[in-house]
């Protein structure tokens, strides 16, 4: 008869609408919208109609978010940027969780000096500001295509990760049930991918959902300095580029983009922590577990 | 007088000895600074298992007792191969185990297997039941598809529990239920050695009892040798026919349970017995109180492990220079 | 004949947590005499811990003493008292030890200030003095070199002595009664006969009552005057500690008595109680214990036992103290029969 405690493993989603149901559905819709930007988007984006005539018009019921001295729809503008904000954010995470993963199991299992060697170079380069490092990297490199832009942002974003993963990696290794499967002759690589990994999953995919975040940030901060997407692409950062230079005036070609940003890095935070009460047994379990005798 | 290391006992099943063990030793060195280690101070080793020799022959129980810190938990590891023993042999049916490597560690691992203490974090919380079962199958290629879900539903009958638990996770099952997993999922690969390290002490009382019919069931059904490691000593007696007691990494008595538990020649053991609480209220049994602490692992005292606490009236200043070798 | 030291009347502590509740402690009554040892038996899911944490109000949310319970101390209803004066009461009234000496000791204090803490918490005395009878007490409890050790950290100390410094701090103050909560189940059998030999010693010396939790039943007989036995958050057997190991009469108990191994005898197989415990969240009708039992018949599904007296001092939660005839026709247990394991 097993031991029947209801409640004692919510679904995760039920968790996570639990906790975040209206961040999840924020990200829902701008990820529903960047996907179908060709269908919703009331203009095209690069179409300049009438520079003189309808340049720099506050926002209105027919430009919601006004538009820009090139007389570009400030919406349809950000409708587009989001698929250029969301995929970079999206794609660079996705690299630094491969890489930052692979490298902190393999220190963690291994142990020793490979993980030790392992462990000094990921110090140093934690000791360098990703900011700094990133437009150091940029600035030298003039006007560099988005993939090698999202292939940078990816290779500078996964030493913490891979010192959580290492991390717990190393708590793990020691445990019975992986003491038992070496006991029934498992490999190393198979110990890994099939025991320690899917118990490390819920840490690697709090970190993504928050590593998203901060991507979008700093890509929006990257862009704005001119150092990110480069045009004709436009991110959201590049738009409030854009503006920059007349926001007294014409306030909203910065403004929007801008609460778009912080809108979904905080949807992201949002998502992030509810995953991990999600995944955490104390926060979500029931109390009755302690209550045993 | 019988020698531990030939086969003058009363099993006469075989004539060789399924583990025979000789002159194991684990030391787990003390970690120091990069510093220290560079001007070459010495800091010494714990000697977790201090030249520890037995046999098991096949079809037996050896019960090891002894109480934290004696050592037993690591000699099970280290006969496993789960930690690897600093010197020593190890040999499992003609093949000393501490020397294979690779394929061939591999294929002998099916044949020694482990059951472990805490029911809790024994099993993979991620992974079902059944497929945790099956890893072992997996891994020797005993068995694929459909077979093998079979073969596992079967096995999980045999000790106790419904077949279709294959697919649950194991937070759904109570700690005795997931001792009774544990057991499966070490006999499917039909070893023919359990090291059962502690398995039961984890339990209630009463679920220990099931517990502990269902590993002696299993050993009448399959011919299984059990190597029995655990702290609570009535368990031991019920269940082994011999039993070796550790005290600082080394095995100080070792005889038939029926011999060691009514007379004890090692004061240790006696300590030790008549320490063990009886049900039976207004005994007052002489109970002989041990005073201190054992001494640290980290500098065995030379000569018996045990003179810094021994009550015998005969301990002498022999006792602390030669050690006491072995005899039943 | 004076008043018991301690008297909990109907105790229920029920954990609610959305729609469902636990009834961890579903009426549980007994006394603690002044100067006895009373131990209360039970495994896991039996409510034995949370019946000793309800005594001193240590239950946290969701957790919650029912109305209608009483819990009488010195002739005073504890559930009754205000923070302040329930505060006074423990550790210095009533002390409580824990299983863990590890985690229920500060790991940034030394031992030493932890003991003096509780003499500067309850009394006006000052560093000095409460240190001094920190060291006191240490010695007291057979630690070698006390002077020495009270300046140590609890990690720097074995188990065996950390308990010793639960002990003391459960001491300092001479309370009137301790609370063991499993104090020895963590330990090696050696150290657990030297601490046993020293709450006995002590109790003796201070005249102490002792209301000791635990599974061991090789630890009941030993130290134990009385026994209440718990299943299911209720108590479902009590007697004198020699009348219970004698004469069991409640089928738990006799089935806890069988399934222990012992040292003396070499029983071939040993019998065990099929099935698990229920969870707290629901309770079977009639008698707890009746799918477990060997000798359930149709009235222990309906109507639940009340405690009968079955012999001098001695109680049973069985319909068999009334039907005792029953008792010659056991048979497989329901648990048993559905072919469920544990």
């Amino acid at each position: 008869m097993a031991a029947d405690v209801p409640g004692e493993r919510p679904h995760w989603t039920r968790a996570i609408i639990r906790h975040a149901g209206i961040a999840s559905a924020v990200i829902a819709v701008i990820i529903m919208v960047a996907l179908l930007a060709p269908w919703v988007a009331p203009y095209d984006p690069i179409a300049q109609p009438d520079i003189v005539g309808l340049k720099n018009l506050a926002p209105s019921l027919s430009h919601p978010f006004g538009t820009d001295s090139f007389s570009r729809d400030v919406l349809s503008r950000c409708i587009y940027g989001a698929r250029i904000s969301l995929s970079v954010a999206a794609l660079a995470t996705a690299i630094a969780i491969t890489l930052g993963t692979l490298y902190g199991a393999i220190a963690g299992y291994v142990g020793g000096t490979v993980d030790a060697i392992l462990m000094r170079i990921v110090d140093a380069a934690l000791s360098i500001p990703r900011v700094l490092l990133l437009i150091a990297i940029l600035a030298l490199w003039n006007g560099l295509p988005l993939w090698l832009l999202i292939v940078v942002l990816g290779a500078t974003g996964w030493f913490g990760l891979s010192r959580m993963v290492r991390a717990q990696v190393l708590s793990m290794r020691e445990l019975d049930f992986v003491a038992a499967a070496r006991a029934l002759g498992a490999s190393g690589p198979r110990i890994l991918l099939r025991h320690i990994l899917p118990n490390v999953l819920p840490t690697i995919i709090v970190a993504a959902t928050l590593g998203v975040g901060h991507v979008i940030i700093l890509e929006a901060g990257l862009s704005y300095l001119g150092l990110g997407v480069q045009p004709p692409s436009a991110s959201w950062g590049s738009i409030i580029q854009d503006g920059a230079d007349q926001i007294g005036a014409a306030w909203w070609i910065s403004l929007f983009p801008g609460l778009l940003i912080v809108t979904t890095a905080i949807a992201c935070n949002s998502l992030g922590d509810a995953l991990r009460a999600a995944f955490d047994p104390r926060e979500s379990a029931v109390t009755m577990a302690e209550l045993d005798s | 007088m019988t020698d531990t290391r030939t086969d003058a006992r009363t099993d006469a099943r075989t004539d060789t000895p399924l583990l025979h063990v000789t002159r194991l030793r684990k030391d787990f060195p003390i970690r120091q600074g990069w510093q220290q280690s560079l001007l070459r101070r010495d800091a010494g080793a714990i000697r977790a298992v201090n030249d520890v020799s037995f046999d098991i022959a096949r079809g037996e129980t050896l019960g090891v007792v002894g109480e934290s810190g004696c050592g037993k938990t690591t000699m099970g590891r280290a006969i496993l191969r789960l930690t690897e023993p600093t010197s020593g042999a190890v040999v499992f049916d003609g093949v000393d185990v501490a020397t294979l490597r690779g394929a061939a560690l591999r294929s002998m691992r099916r044949k020694m297997q482990v059951v472990f203490q805490d029911p809790f974090s024994s099993l993979n919380p991620r992974m079902t039941v059944g497929a945790a079962v099956k890893e072992g199958m997996l891994i020797h290629h005993l068995a694929e598809g459909r077979a093998a879900d079979h073969r596992v539903k079967t096995l999980f009958e045999e000790v106790g529990l419904s077949a279709d638990y294959a697919s649950r996770y194991p937070h759904e099952f109570s700690g005795g239920q997931r001792q009774r997993i544990g057991v499966a999922r070490a006999l499917l690969v039909e070893p023919d050695l359990i090291v059962c390290d502690e398995p039961v002490s984890a339990l209630d009382v009463s679920v220990q009892a099931q517990v502990i019919n269902l590993l002696q069931d299993l050993q009448r059904g399959r011919g299984l040798t059990y190597l029995f490691i655990a702290h609570d000593l009535s368990v031991v007696r019920h269940i082994a026919d011999r039993v070796a007691v550790m005290y600082l990494g080394r095995i100080v008595e070792i005889a038939p349970a029926a011999d060691l538990y009514s007379d004890p020649t090692m004061p240790y053991t006696q300590a030790l017995l008549s320490a063990v609480p009886r049900p039976e209220p207004g005994r007052r049994t002489a109970r002989i109180v041990l005073q201190g602490e054992p001494p640290s692992p980290a500098n065995p005292p030379p000569g018996c492990v045990f003179y810094s606490r021994c009550q015998h009236p005969l301990k002498d200043e022999d006792c602390t220079r030669i050690v006491p070798p072995l005899e039943e | 004949m004076t008043d018991p030291l301690l008297s909990i009347r109907d105790l229920r502590t029920y954990f609610h947590d959305g729609g469902l509740v636990a009834r961890a402690v579903d009426g549980v009554s007994f006394d603690v005499a002044a100067g006895e040892t009373v131990a209360v038996v039970g495994e896991s899911g039996s409510g034995k811990s949370v019946t000793a944490l309800s005594i001193l109000r240590l239950v946290r949310p969701p957790g919650r003493i029912e109305d209608g319970s009483s819990v009488r101390f010195e002739d005073r209803e504890l559930l009754e008292l205000g923070d302040v004066d329930m505060r006074h009461i423990r550790g210095n009234r009533i002390a409580m030890i824990f299983q863990e000496p590890m985690s229920a000791l500060n790991p940034v204090l030394t031992v030493g200030e932890q003991i003096a803490e509780v003499v500067r918490v309850h009394t006006d005395a000052s560093h000095h003095d409460a240190w001094e009878r920190a060291v006191e007490m240490l010695a007291l409890t057979g630690i070698s070199d006390p002077r020495d050790r009270a300046s140590e950290y609890p990690h720097q100390l074995s188990g065996g002595m950390r308990q010793r410094v639960m002990i003391a701090m459960a001491f300092v103050l001479k309370p009137a009664l301790l609370i063991a909560d499993e104090p020895t189940t963590a330990l090696d059998v050696t150290i657990q006969a030297q601490i046993l030999e020293l709450l006995q010693r002590l109790q003796a010396q201070l005249g102490m009552a002792v209301l000791l939790i635990t599974h061991d039943l090789g630890v009941v007989a030993e130290v134990a005057d009385r026994v209440v036995v718990m299943y299911g958050g209720e108590v479902v057997e009590r007697a004198t500690v020699t009348e219970l190991f004698a004469a069991p009469q409640h089928p738990y108990t006799e089935g806890l008595m069988s399934a222990m191994p012992r040292l003396d005898r070499n029983t071939e197989r040993l019998v065990t109680i099929p099935g698990v415990v229920p969870p707290a969240t629901a309770w079977p009708s009639g008698c707890r214990f009746r799918d477990r039992c060997s000798h359930a018949w149709d009235r222990c599904a309906i109507e639940h036992p009340p405690l009968y007296p079955v012999g001098d001092g001695h109680e049973s939660r069985c319909h068999l103290a009334v039907e005792p005839l029953r008792r010659a026709e056991s048979h497989t247990p329901l648990t048993a029969r559905a072919g469920a394991g544990s």
